[in-house]
Protein backbone atom coordinates (compact mmCIF):
# COMPACT_ATOMS: atom_id res chain seq x y z
CA UNK A 1 0.00 0.00 0.00
CA UNK A 2 1.10 3.46 -0.62
CA UNK A 3 -0.01 6.79 0.64
CA UNK A 4 -0.22 10.00 -1.38
CA UNK A 5 1.65 11.85 1.38
CA UNK A 6 3.05 11.00 5.04
CA UNK A 7 3.46 13.76 7.32
CA UNK A 8 6.57 13.43 10.12
CA UNK A 9 5.26 14.98 12.96
CA UNK A 10 1.19 15.74 14.91
CA UNK A 11 2.54 19.17 16.01
CA UNK A 12 0.52 22.51 14.66
CA UNK A 13 1.87 22.31 11.50
CA UNK A 14 1.59 18.55 10.35
CA UNK A 15 -2.12 18.57 11.60
CA UNK A 16 -3.24 21.22 9.67
CA UNK A 17 -1.65 19.94 6.73
CA UNK A 18 -3.06 16.81 7.39
CA UNK A 19 -6.29 17.95 7.14
CA UNK A 20 -5.91 20.11 3.60
CA UNK A 21 -4.94 16.70 2.21
CA UNK A 22 -7.58 14.38 4.01
CA UNK A 23 -10.15 16.74 2.85
CA UNK A 24 -8.81 16.73 -0.57
CA UNK A 25 -8.83 12.47 -0.55
CA UNK A 26 -5.86 12.21 -0.27
CA UNK A 27 -4.31 8.86 1.65
CA UNK A 28 -2.23 10.18 4.68
CA UNK A 29 -0.45 8.89 7.32
CA UNK A 30 0.95 11.29 10.21
CA UNK A 31 3.67 9.79 12.24
CA UNK A 32 4.18 11.09 15.86
CA UNK A 33 6.98 9.63 17.56
CA UNK A 34 5.66 11.07 20.76
CA UNK A 35 2.64 9.58 22.79
CA UNK A 36 0.36 12.17 22.27
CA UNK A 37 0.12 15.15 19.58
CA UNK A 38 1.13 18.77 19.56
CA UNK A 39 4.57 19.17 19.40
CA UNK A 40 5.74 22.26 20.95
CA UNK A 41 2.61 23.12 21.86
CA UNK A 42 0.95 20.19 23.61
CA UNK A 43 -0.54 19.41 27.34
CA UNK A 44 0.12 16.62 29.55
CA UNK A 45 -1.50 16.32 33.72
CA UNK A 46 0.47 16.23 36.70
CA UNK A 47 -0.28 15.82 40.20
CA UNK A 48 -4.17 15.98 39.02
CA UNK A 49 -3.69 19.39 37.46
CA UNK A 50 -3.71 20.66 33.53
CA UNK A 51 -0.74 21.86 32.07
CA UNK A 52 -0.22 23.39 28.63
CA UNK A 53 3.07 22.97 27.55
CA UNK A 54 3.50 26.30 25.11
CA UNK A 55 0.46 28.27 25.14
CA UNK A 56 0.94 31.68 26.68
CA UNK A 57 -1.56 33.35 24.07
CA UNK A 58 -2.78 32.65 20.55
CA UNK A 59 -1.80 35.25 18.38
CA UNK A 60 -3.47 36.93 15.41
CA UNK A 61 -6.89 37.51 17.18
CA UNK A 62 -9.62 38.32 14.91
CA UNK A 63 -13.28 39.04 15.34
CA UNK A 64 -15.74 36.48 13.53
CA UNK A 65 -16.58 37.41 9.85
CA UNK A 66 -13.02 39.30 8.90
CA UNK A 67 -12.66 37.60 6.26
CA UNK A 68 -8.73 39.25 5.05
CA UNK A 69 -7.24 38.09 8.56
CA UNK A 70 -4.73 35.19 8.50
CA UNK A 71 -6.69 34.10 11.32
CA UNK A 72 -9.84 33.31 9.69
CA UNK A 73 -8.14 32.49 6.46
CA UNK A 74 -6.81 29.81 8.18
CA UNK A 75 -10.49 28.41 9.21
CA UNK A 76 -11.71 28.69 6.07
CA UNK A 77 -8.99 26.61 4.31
CA UNK A 78 -9.21 24.46 7.52
CA UNK A 79 -13.10 23.87 6.82
CA UNK A 80 -13.28 24.72 10.01
CA UNK A 81 -16.04 27.48 11.55
CA UNK A 82 -14.84 30.29 14.04
CA UNK A 83 -16.32 28.93 16.84
CA UNK A 84 -14.41 25.86 16.78
CA UNK A 85 -11.56 27.54 18.38
CA UNK A 86 -13.41 29.29 21.12
CA UNK A 87 -10.69 31.77 21.70
CA UNK A 88 -11.48 34.81 24.10
CA UNK A 89 -9.62 38.25 23.49
CA UNK A 90 -6.87 38.79 26.27
CA UNK A 91 -7.33 41.47 28.59
CA UNK A 92 -3.95 43.45 28.36
CA UNK A 93 -0.60 43.25 28.12
CA UNK A 94 2.28 44.92 28.26
CA UNK A 95 5.83 45.36 27.78
CA UNK A 96 8.00 46.85 31.06
CA UNK A 97 11.52 48.26 31.08
CA UNK A 98 13.67 50.26 33.53
CA UNK A 99 11.44 53.71 33.55
CA UNK A 100 8.64 53.06 31.06
CA UNK A 101 5.79 50.54 30.03
CA UNK A 102 3.86 50.55 27.48
CA UNK A 103 0.45 48.67 27.30
CA UNK A 104 -1.10 47.32 24.83
CA UNK A 105 -4.62 45.10 23.89
CA UNK A 106 -5.91 44.22 20.47
CA UNK A 107 -6.93 47.37 20.29
CA UNK A 108 -3.69 48.99 18.18
CA UNK A 109 -4.70 51.87 18.89
CA UNK A 110 -3.79 51.63 22.50
CA UNK A 111 0.01 51.11 21.63
CA UNK A 112 -0.25 53.95 19.92
CA UNK A 113 -1.24 56.63 21.86
CA UNK A 114 1.23 54.77 24.27
CA UNK A 115 4.00 55.35 22.19
CA UNK A 116 3.24 58.87 21.12
CA UNK A 117 2.87 59.83 25.30
CA UNK A 118 5.90 58.22 26.51
CA UNK A 119 7.79 59.26 23.10
CA UNK A 120 6.78 62.73 22.10
CA UNK A 121 9.47 62.80 19.30
CA UNK A 122 8.99 59.24 18.24
CA UNK A 123 5.33 59.37 17.34
CA UNK A 124 5.65 60.90 13.74
CA UNK A 125 8.40 58.15 13.36
CA UNK A 126 6.49 55.38 14.69
CA UNK A 127 3.46 56.06 12.39
CA UNK A 128 5.77 55.70 9.95
CA UNK A 129 6.76 52.95 10.58
CA UNK A 130 3.70 51.65 11.12
CA UNK A 131 2.92 52.54 7.57
CA UNK A 132 6.22 50.96 6.12
CA UNK A 133 4.30 47.79 7.89
CA UNK A 134 1.08 47.92 6.41
CA UNK A 135 2.53 48.38 2.82
CA UNK A 136 4.80 45.84 3.20
CA UNK A 137 4.33 42.42 1.66
CA UNK A 138 6.09 39.71 3.64
CA UNK A 139 5.09 37.25 1.48
CA UNK A 140 6.57 38.52 -1.74
CA UNK A 141 9.53 36.07 -3.01
CA UNK A 142 13.08 37.85 -2.17
CA UNK A 143 16.08 36.58 -1.89
CA UNK A 144 18.68 37.14 1.14
CA UNK A 145 18.34 38.54 5.20
CA UNK A 146 17.02 41.65 5.97
CA UNK A 147 17.41 43.14 8.84
CA UNK A 148 14.79 44.29 10.79
CA UNK A 149 16.55 46.37 12.72
CA UNK A 150 17.90 48.56 9.91
CA UNK A 151 14.86 48.88 9.15
CA UNK A 152 13.41 50.41 12.22
CA UNK A 153 16.26 52.43 12.38
CA UNK A 154 15.09 54.75 8.95
CA UNK A 155 11.84 55.38 11.26
CA UNK A 156 13.06 55.72 15.04
CA UNK A 157 15.88 56.98 16.76
CA UNK A 158 15.19 55.88 20.30
CA UNK A 159 17.43 52.75 21.29
CA UNK A 160 14.86 52.10 24.53
CA UNK A 161 11.73 52.45 22.01
CA UNK A 162 13.56 50.43 19.59
CA UNK A 163 14.08 47.63 22.58
CA UNK A 164 10.81 47.68 23.70
CA UNK A 165 9.30 46.95 19.97
CA UNK A 166 12.11 43.91 19.74
CA UNK A 167 11.43 42.70 22.52
CA UNK A 168 8.52 41.35 22.30
CA UNK A 169 8.68 39.68 18.89
CA UNK A 170 12.35 38.61 19.22
CA UNK A 171 10.72 36.79 22.61
CA UNK A 172 7.98 35.18 20.39
CA UNK A 173 9.27 34.38 17.41
CA UNK A 174 13.35 34.79 16.83
CA UNK A 175 15.35 31.81 15.82
CA UNK A 176 18.47 34.74 15.83
CA UNK A 177 19.62 37.00 18.22
CA UNK A 178 18.61 40.24 18.76
CA UNK A 179 18.18 40.87 15.34
CA UNK A 180 15.34 38.59 12.87
CA UNK A 181 14.36 38.69 9.20
CA UNK A 182 12.32 42.00 8.25
CA UNK A 183 9.64 39.64 6.68
CA UNK A 184 9.18 37.67 9.72
CA UNK A 185 9.30 40.41 11.70
CA UNK A 186 6.71 42.42 9.46
CA UNK A 187 4.29 39.46 10.46
CA UNK A 188 4.66 38.90 13.85
CA UNK A 189 4.68 42.68 14.32
CA UNK A 190 0.94 41.92 12.68
CA UNK A 191 0.02 39.19 14.63
CA UNK A 192 1.23 40.08 17.89
CA UNK A 193 0.73 44.14 18.36
CA UNK A 194 -1.56 44.65 15.85
CA UNK A 195 -3.89 41.87 15.81
CA UNK A 196 -3.51 40.40 19.45
CA UNK A 197 -3.76 37.88 21.58
CA UNK A 198 -6.51 35.40 22.67
CA UNK A 199 -6.98 31.90 24.35
CA UNK A 200 -9.30 29.00 24.46
CA UNK A 201 -10.80 28.84 27.52
CA UNK A 202 -9.63 24.66 27.82
CA UNK A 203 -6.07 26.36 26.52
CA UNK A 204 -4.25 24.37 23.84
CA UNK A 205 -6.73 21.21 24.20
CA UNK A 206 -9.37 22.38 22.70
CA UNK A 207 -7.68 23.47 19.55
CA UNK A 208 -6.04 20.02 19.45
CA UNK A 209 -9.25 18.18 19.82
CA UNK A 210 -10.41 19.98 17.23
CA UNK A 211 -7.36 19.46 14.86
CA UNK A 212 -7.33 15.63 15.19
CA UNK A 213 -10.99 15.36 15.04
CA UNK A 214 -11.01 17.04 11.91
CA UNK A 215 -8.24 15.17 10.45
CA UNK A 216 -9.75 11.56 11.38
CA UNK A 217 -13.63 12.79 10.06
CA UNK A 218 -11.94 13.26 6.61
CA UNK A 219 -10.23 9.76 6.53
CA UNK A 220 -6.86 10.56 7.98
CA UNK A 221 -4.84 8.01 9.90
CA UNK A 222 -2.92 9.06 12.78
CA UNK A 223 -0.14 7.10 14.57
CA UNK A 224 1.20 7.65 17.73
CA UNK A 225 4.67 6.07 19.42
CA UNK A 226 5.67 5.77 15.47
CA UNK A 227 8.84 7.68 15.39
CA UNK A 228 10.18 7.96 11.57
CA UNK A 229 13.99 6.95 11.57
CA UNK A 230 14.90 7.27 7.80
CA UNK A 231 13.48 9.02 4.84
CA UNK A 232 13.99 6.37 1.67
CA UNK A 233 15.06 7.33 -1.31
CA UNK A 234 14.92 6.25 -5.22
CA UNK A 235 16.67 8.40 -7.50
CA UNK A 236 17.01 11.58 -5.45
CA UNK A 237 13.35 11.56 -5.05
CA UNK A 238 11.29 10.42 -0.86
CA UNK A 239 9.57 7.64 -1.51
CA UNK A 240 8.69 6.41 2.25
CA UNK A 241 10.19 6.04 5.69
CA UNK A 242 11.35 3.14 8.00
CA UNK A 243 10.12 3.97 11.23
CA UNK A 244 11.71 2.95 14.71
CA UNK A 245 10.61 -0.17 14.40
CA UNK A 246 12.04 -0.88 11.38
CA UNK A 247 8.62 -1.22 9.57
CA UNK A 248 8.69 0.29 6.04
CA UNK A 249 5.63 2.82 4.76
CA UNK A 250 5.51 3.92 1.35
CA UNK A 251 4.43 6.87 0.41
CA UNK A 252 4.32 9.76 -3.38
CA UNK A 253 5.67 12.27 -1.08
CA UNK A 254 7.09 13.21 2.72
CA UNK A 255 6.03 16.33 4.35
CA UNK A 256 8.22 16.92 7.34
CA UNK A 257 7.52 18.66 10.13
CA UNK A 258 10.64 17.60 12.32
CA UNK A 259 12.79 20.64 11.82
CA UNK A 260 16.09 20.86 9.41
CA UNK A 261 18.62 19.62 10.74
CA UNK A 262 16.43 16.86 12.37
CA UNK A 263 15.30 16.05 8.68
CA UNK A 264 18.91 15.97 7.03
CA UNK A 265 19.77 13.60 9.36
CA UNK A 266 17.24 11.17 8.12
CA UNK A 267 18.15 11.65 4.63
CA UNK A 268 21.37 9.89 3.26
CA UNK A 269 22.80 12.81 2.37
CA UNK A 270 23.38 16.19 4.13
CA UNK A 271 21.78 19.41 2.23
CA UNK A 272 22.77 22.00 4.76
CA UNK A 273 26.18 22.57 6.96
CA UNK A 274 24.94 21.08 10.27
CA UNK A 275 26.60 24.14 12.65
CA UNK A 276 25.90 26.96 11.00
CA UNK A 277 21.78 25.84 10.61
CA UNK A 278 21.25 24.42 14.06
CA UNK A 279 19.40 26.85 16.65
CA UNK A 280 20.26 27.79 19.95
CA UNK A 281 17.57 30.01 21.32
CA UNK A 282 15.72 27.87 23.65
CA UNK A 283 13.90 28.99 27.45
CA UNK A 284 13.55 27.61 30.63
CA UNK A 285 9.49 28.10 31.88
CA UNK A 286 8.74 28.46 35.20
CA UNK A 287 4.76 27.36 35.95
CA UNK A 288 2.99 28.20 39.48
CA UNK A 289 -0.44 26.95 40.41
CA UNK A 290 -1.86 29.24 42.85
CA UNK A 291 -4.40 28.90 45.41
CA UNK A 292 -5.95 31.95 44.41
CA UNK A 293 -6.35 34.20 40.64
CA UNK A 294 -3.32 36.38 39.74
CA UNK A 295 -6.35 39.25 39.69
CA UNK A 296 -7.19 38.61 43.58
CA UNK A 297 -3.60 39.79 43.55
CA UNK A 298 -3.76 42.62 41.83
CA UNK A 299 -2.33 41.18 38.77
CA UNK A 300 -4.86 41.43 35.96
CA UNK A 301 -2.00 41.22 33.00
CA UNK A 302 -2.03 38.69 30.32
CA UNK A 303 1.43 39.01 28.68
CA UNK A 304 4.28 40.80 30.43
CA UNK A 305 7.26 41.11 28.22
CA UNK A 306 10.03 42.89 30.46
CA UNK A 307 13.86 43.64 30.60
CA UNK A 308 15.97 44.93 33.49
CA UNK A 309 18.01 46.60 31.77
CA UNK A 310 17.70 49.07 28.47
CA UNK A 311 20.11 47.64 26.74
CA UNK A 312 17.31 43.91 25.75
CA UNK A 313 19.90 41.19 24.92
CA UNK A 314 17.62 38.33 23.08
CA UNK A 315 20.89 36.17 22.90
CA UNK A 316 21.88 32.38 23.96
CA UNK A 317 22.99 33.16 27.71
CA UNK A 318 26.14 32.30 29.39
CA UNK A 319 24.13 31.44 32.36
CA UNK A 320 22.16 28.76 33.14
CA UNK A 321 18.88 30.97 32.67
CA UNK A 322 19.30 34.66 31.40
CA UNK A 323 17.48 37.08 34.94
CA UNK A 324 17.94 39.79 32.90
CA UNK A 325 14.57 39.56 31.52
CA UNK A 326 11.51 37.14 30.34
CA UNK A 327 8.02 36.82 29.91
CA UNK A 328 5.20 36.80 32.82
CA UNK A 329 2.16 35.25 31.25
CA UNK A 330 -0.97 34.27 33.06
CA UNK A 331 -3.39 32.16 31.24
CA UNK A 332 -6.61 33.06 33.46
CA UNK A 333 -6.22 36.87 32.15
CA UNK A 334 -8.36 36.66 29.10
CA UNK A 335 -11.51 37.73 29.27
CA UNK A 336 -13.49 34.55 29.95
CA UNK A 337 -17.52 33.88 30.66
CA UNK A 338 -16.29 31.66 33.26
CA UNK A 339 -12.87 31.89 35.62
CA UNK A 340 -10.48 28.70 34.86
CA UNK A 341 -10.62 26.00 37.33
CA UNK A 342 -7.29 26.63 37.89
CA UNK A 343 -4.96 29.37 38.44
CA UNK A 344 -1.44 29.78 36.89
CA UNK A 345 1.43 31.74 36.21
CA UNK A 346 3.93 30.78 34.26
CA UNK A 347 7.70 32.39 33.74
CA UNK A 348 9.94 32.26 30.74
CA UNK A 349 13.45 33.26 30.45
CA UNK A 350 16.34 32.31 27.92
CA UNK A 351 18.17 29.61 28.62
CA UNK A 352 21.43 28.46 27.78
CA UNK A 353 20.52 24.66 26.49
CA UNK A 354 24.02 23.48 26.76
CA UNK A 355 23.89 23.82 30.35
CA UNK A 356 20.79 21.93 30.62
CA UNK A 357 21.44 19.22 28.19
CA UNK A 358 24.65 18.27 29.81
CA UNK A 359 23.34 17.67 33.47
CA UNK A 360 24.44 14.07 33.38
CA UNK A 361 22.64 13.25 37.03
CA UNK A 362 18.83 13.33 37.23
CA UNK A 363 18.99 14.79 40.96
CA UNK A 364 21.41 17.64 40.04
CA UNK A 365 18.68 18.04 37.22
CA UNK A 366 15.80 18.23 39.23
CA UNK A 367 18.14 20.28 42.12
CA UNK A 368 19.03 22.69 39.15
CA UNK A 369 15.14 23.03 37.99
CA UNK A 370 14.05 24.23 41.47
CA UNK A 371 16.61 26.38 41.84
CA UNK A 372 16.88 28.40 38.65
CA UNK A 373 12.32 28.47 38.78
CA UNK A 374 13.06 30.30 42.13
CA UNK A 375 15.55 32.66 40.44
CA UNK A 376 12.90 33.37 38.04
CA UNK A 377 9.91 33.95 40.44
CA UNK A 378 12.11 35.91 42.51
CA UNK A 379 13.12 37.98 39.56
CA UNK A 380 9.36 38.49 38.14
CA UNK A 381 8.41 39.96 41.74
CA UNK A 382 9.74 42.98 40.94
CA UNK A 383 7.45 43.72 38.29
CA UNK A 384 4.22 41.72 39.92
CA UNK A 385 2.72 40.77 42.74
CA UNK A 386 4.26 38.45 45.02
CA UNK A 387 2.58 35.32 44.28
CA UNK A 388 4.96 32.95 46.06
CA UNK A 389 3.20 32.20 49.43
CA UNK A 390 0.28 31.37 47.25
CA UNK A 391 1.73 28.51 44.97
CA UNK A 392 0.23 25.46 45.97
CA UNK A 393 1.88 23.38 43.13
CA UNK A 394 4.89 23.74 40.51
CA UNK A 395 6.27 22.40 37.81
CA UNK A 396 9.73 23.47 35.19
CA UNK A 397 10.79 22.81 31.83
CA UNK A 398 14.00 23.07 30.46
CA UNK A 399 16.09 23.05 27.08
CA UNK A 400 16.47 19.52 27.76
CA UNK A 401 12.21 18.53 28.03
CA UNK A 402 11.74 20.73 24.73
CA UNK A 403 14.46 18.06 23.24
CA UNK A 404 12.52 14.95 24.94
CA UNK A 405 9.17 15.61 23.49
CA UNK A 406 9.63 17.14 20.25
CA UNK A 407 12.96 15.94 19.27
CA UNK A 408 14.23 19.86 18.34
CA UNK A 409 17.94 19.64 18.53
CA UNK A 410 19.44 21.93 21.41
CA UNK A 411 15.73 22.44 22.37
CA UNK A 412 15.64 25.48 19.91
CA UNK A 413 12.24 26.31 20.15
CA UNK A 414 11.55 28.34 17.36
CA UNK A 415 14.63 25.97 15.37
CA UNK A 416 17.34 26.80 12.93
CA UNK A 417 17.93 30.02 12.28
CA UNK A 418 18.23 29.61 8.51
CA UNK A 419 14.47 28.99 7.02
CA UNK A 420 13.04 27.04 3.73
CA UNK A 421 10.66 29.38 2.61
CA UNK A 422 9.80 27.53 -0.02
CA UNK A 423 9.83 24.45 1.83
CA UNK A 424 11.60 22.99 -0.98
CA UNK A 425 15.00 20.41 -0.14
CA UNK A 426 17.28 18.82 -2.36
CA UNK A 427 14.90 15.87 -2.47
CA UNK A 428 12.36 15.65 -4.95
CA UNK A 429 8.94 14.87 -2.60
CA UNK A 430 10.89 16.10 0.37
CA UNK A 431 9.67 18.88 1.72
CA UNK A 432 9.35 21.19 5.33
CA UNK A 433 6.56 22.54 7.38
CA UNK A 434 6.27 24.00 10.56
CA UNK A 435 9.03 25.83 12.11
CA UNK A 436 11.80 25.39 10.12
CA UNK A 437 10.01 26.34 6.92
CA UNK A 438 9.54 29.40 8.68
CA UNK A 439 6.31 30.62 9.97
CA UNK A 440 6.19 29.82 13.83
CA UNK A 441 3.75 30.18 16.63
CA UNK A 442 0.47 28.45 17.06
CA UNK A 443 -1.21 30.24 14.45
CA UNK A 444 1.81 30.37 12.23
CA UNK A 445 2.34 26.25 12.52
CA UNK A 446 -0.68 25.91 10.97
CA UNK A 447 -0.35 28.27 8.21
CA UNK A 448 2.67 26.94 7.30
CA UNK A 449 1.57 23.29 7.05
CA UNK A 450 -1.59 24.56 4.99
CA UNK A 451 0.56 26.35 2.18
CA UNK A 452 3.07 23.70 2.06
CA UNK A 453 0.43 21.25 1.50
CA UNK A 454 -1.13 23.05 -0.98
CA UNK A 455 1.87 24.37 -2.66
CA UNK A 456 3.52 20.76 -2.77
CA UNK A 457 1.03 18.32 -1.93
CA UNK A 458 -2.24 18.79 -3.73
CA UNK A 459 -1.49 20.76 -7.14
CA UNK B 1 -25.61 19.26 -15.71
CA UNK B 2 -27.05 21.91 -17.72
CA UNK B 3 -25.53 25.49 -17.55
CA UNK B 4 -27.88 26.11 -14.38
CA UNK B 5 -26.91 23.81 -12.51
CA UNK B 6 -23.71 24.19 -12.89
CA UNK B 7 -23.81 27.58 -11.80
CA UNK B 8 -25.94 26.44 -8.58
CA UNK B 9 -22.70 23.78 -7.98
CA UNK B 10 -20.50 26.83 -8.32
CA UNK B 11 -22.33 28.85 -5.73
CA UNK B 12 -22.40 26.35 -3.37
CA UNK B 13 -18.69 25.60 -4.07
CA UNK B 14 -18.06 29.56 -3.35
CA UNK B 15 -20.66 29.46 -0.21
CA UNK B 16 -18.18 26.69 1.15
CA UNK B 17 -15.10 28.68 0.90
CA UNK B 18 -16.30 32.19 1.55
CA UNK B 19 -19.40 31.36 4.39
CA UNK B 20 -20.18 35.12 5.59
CA UNK B 21 -19.68 36.24 1.35
CA UNK B 22 -23.53 37.48 0.49
CA UNK B 23 -23.74 35.79 -3.16
CA UNK B 24 -27.31 36.78 -4.21
CA UNK B 25 -26.02 40.40 -6.30
CA UNK B 26 -22.79 38.00 -7.49
CA UNK B 27 -23.40 39.95 -11.47
CA UNK B 28 -21.67 36.64 -13.69
CA UNK B 29 -20.28 38.87 -16.01
CA UNK B 30 -17.85 40.40 -13.58
CA UNK B 31 -14.38 38.53 -12.57
CA UNK B 32 -15.24 36.69 -8.79
CA UNK B 33 -12.07 38.78 -7.49
CA UNK B 34 -13.77 42.27 -7.91
CA UNK B 35 -16.70 40.93 -5.93
CA UNK B 36 -16.02 39.15 -2.93
CA UNK B 37 -12.67 38.48 -1.54
CA UNK B 38 -10.66 35.25 -2.97
CA UNK B 39 -7.07 35.29 -2.05
CA UNK B 40 -5.32 32.49 -4.07
CA UNK B 41 -5.49 30.10 -1.75
CA UNK B 42 -9.07 30.54 -2.03
CA UNK B 43 -8.95 29.91 -5.69
CA UNK B 44 -6.80 26.54 -5.56
CA UNK B 45 -10.34 25.57 -3.82
CA UNK B 46 -12.66 26.31 -6.18
CA UNK B 47 -10.34 24.25 -8.42
CA UNK B 48 -9.65 21.65 -5.70
CA UNK B 49 -13.50 21.27 -4.96
CA UNK B 50 -14.42 20.52 -8.32
CA UNK B 51 -11.40 17.58 -8.28
CA UNK B 52 -12.65 15.83 -5.27
CA UNK B 53 -17.00 16.73 -5.84
CA UNK B 54 -16.51 15.68 -9.51
CA UNK B 55 -13.20 14.53 -10.50
CA UNK B 56 -12.47 17.09 -12.93
CA UNK B 57 -8.81 17.65 -13.36
CA UNK B 58 -8.83 21.88 -14.24
CA UNK B 59 -4.44 21.87 -15.50
CA UNK B 60 -3.03 25.37 -14.48
CA UNK B 61 -3.01 27.12 -17.85
CA UNK B 62 -6.73 26.82 -17.79
CA UNK B 63 -7.24 28.23 -14.50
CA UNK B 64 -7.56 31.47 -16.41
CA UNK B 65 -11.33 30.23 -17.42
CA UNK B 66 -12.48 30.36 -14.22
CA UNK B 67 -12.24 33.80 -13.65
CA UNK B 68 -15.84 34.87 -13.83
CA UNK B 69 -19.41 32.91 -13.49
CA UNK B 70 -20.03 32.94 -17.49
CA UNK B 71 -16.84 31.72 -18.27
CA UNK B 72 -16.16 29.54 -15.61
CA UNK B 73 -19.61 27.93 -16.72
CA UNK B 74 -18.75 28.02 -20.36
CA UNK B 75 -15.32 26.28 -19.51
CA UNK B 76 -16.89 23.36 -17.45
CA UNK B 77 -20.15 22.51 -19.19
CA UNK B 78 -18.28 19.76 -21.68
CA UNK B 79 -16.85 18.48 -18.93
CA UNK B 80 -19.42 18.23 -16.57
CA UNK B 81 -22.44 17.72 -19.43
CA UNK B 82 -22.45 13.86 -18.77
CA UNK B 83 -22.30 14.39 -14.62
CA UNK B 84 -25.43 14.09 -12.48
CA UNK B 85 -26.66 17.51 -11.15
CA UNK B 86 -26.11 16.84 -6.99
CA UNK B 87 -30.01 18.46 -6.78
C1 LIG C 1 7.44 27.10 25.96
C2 LIG C 1 6.80 27.47 24.67
C3 LIG C 1 5.89 28.51 24.65
C4 LIG C 1 5.28 28.86 23.46
N1 LIG C 1 4.32 29.81 23.52
C5 LIG C 1 3.63 30.10 22.40
C6 LIG C 1 2.55 30.99 22.45
O1 LIG C 1 2.18 31.49 23.51
N2 LIG C 1 1.91 31.32 21.30
C7 LIG C 1 2.28 30.76 20.12
O2 LIG C 1 1.66 31.07 19.11
N3 LIG C 1 3.30 29.90 20.03
C8 LIG C 1 3.98 29.54 21.15
N4 LIG C 1 5.01 28.65 21.08
C9 LIG C 1 5.49 28.22 19.75
C10 LIG C 1 4.62 27.17 19.11
O3 LIG C 1 4.30 26.19 20.07
C11 LIG C 1 5.40 26.49 17.97
O4 LIG C 1 5.90 27.47 17.10
C12 LIG C 1 4.52 25.53 17.16
O5 LIG C 1 3.82 24.66 18.01
C13 LIG C 1 5.40 24.74 16.20
O6 LIG C 1 4.67 23.74 15.55
P1 LIG C 1 5.35 22.79 14.48
O7 LIG C 1 4.29 21.93 13.95
O8 LIG C 1 6.13 23.60 13.55
O9 LIG C 1 6.47 21.95 15.25
P2 LIG C 1 6.37 20.88 16.44
O10 LIG C 1 5.30 21.24 17.37
O11 LIG C 1 7.72 20.73 16.98
O12 LIG C 1 5.98 19.54 15.71
C14 LIG C 1 6.91 18.60 15.27
C15 LIG C 1 6.47 17.23 15.73
O13 LIG C 1 7.27 16.25 15.08
C16 LIG C 1 7.52 15.20 15.96
N5 LIG C 1 8.71 14.51 15.48
C17 LIG C 1 9.97 15.00 15.40
N6 LIG C 1 10.79 14.08 14.86
C18 LIG C 1 10.03 13.00 14.57
C19 LIG C 1 10.31 11.73 13.98
N7 LIG C 1 11.54 11.40 13.56
N8 LIG C 1 9.29 10.86 13.84
C20 LIG C 1 8.03 11.18 14.26
N9 LIG C 1 7.72 12.36 14.80
C21 LIG C 1 8.71 13.25 14.97
C22 LIG C 1 7.71 15.89 17.29
O14 LIG C 1 7.51 15.00 18.37
C23 LIG C 1 6.65 16.99 17.22
O15 LIG C 1 5.42 16.55 17.75
C24 LIG C 1 5.63 28.23 22.26
C25 LIG C 1 6.55 27.18 22.28
C26 LIG C 1 7.12 26.78 23.49
C27 LIG C 1 8.06 25.61 23.49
Amino acid sequence: MQYDTIIIGAGLSGLAAGIRLAYYDQKVCLLERHTTIGGLNSFYRLRHRNYDVGLHAVTNYAEKGDRSKPLNKLLRQLRLSWDDFALCPQIESSVVFPDCTLRMTNDFELLRSQVSESFPDQADGFNRLVQSIDEFNPFAETEGYLSAREHVRKYLTDPLLENMLFCPILFYSSATPNDLDLRQFVIIFRSILQEGFSRPQEGIRRILRVLVKKFRGEGGELKLRTGVKRILEKNGAACGVELDNGEILEGKRVLSSAGLIETQRMCEEPFVEEKAATGDISFVESISSLDCAPADLGHHGTVVFFSNQTDFRYERPNTPVDLRSGIICSPNNYQFDEPLEENKINITALADHEYWLNIGDEDIYQQAKQEYSQAIIENAINIVPDFRDHIIDQDVFTPRTIKKFTGHLNGAVYGSPTKQLSGTTPLDNLFLCGTDQGFLGIIGAMLSGISMANAHCLK
Amino acid sequence: MNEEQIRLVILDILDKIAPDEDLTDLDDSQPFRDQMELDSMDFLDIVMELRKRYRVQIPEEDYQNLVTMDSTVTYLLPLLKDVESPA
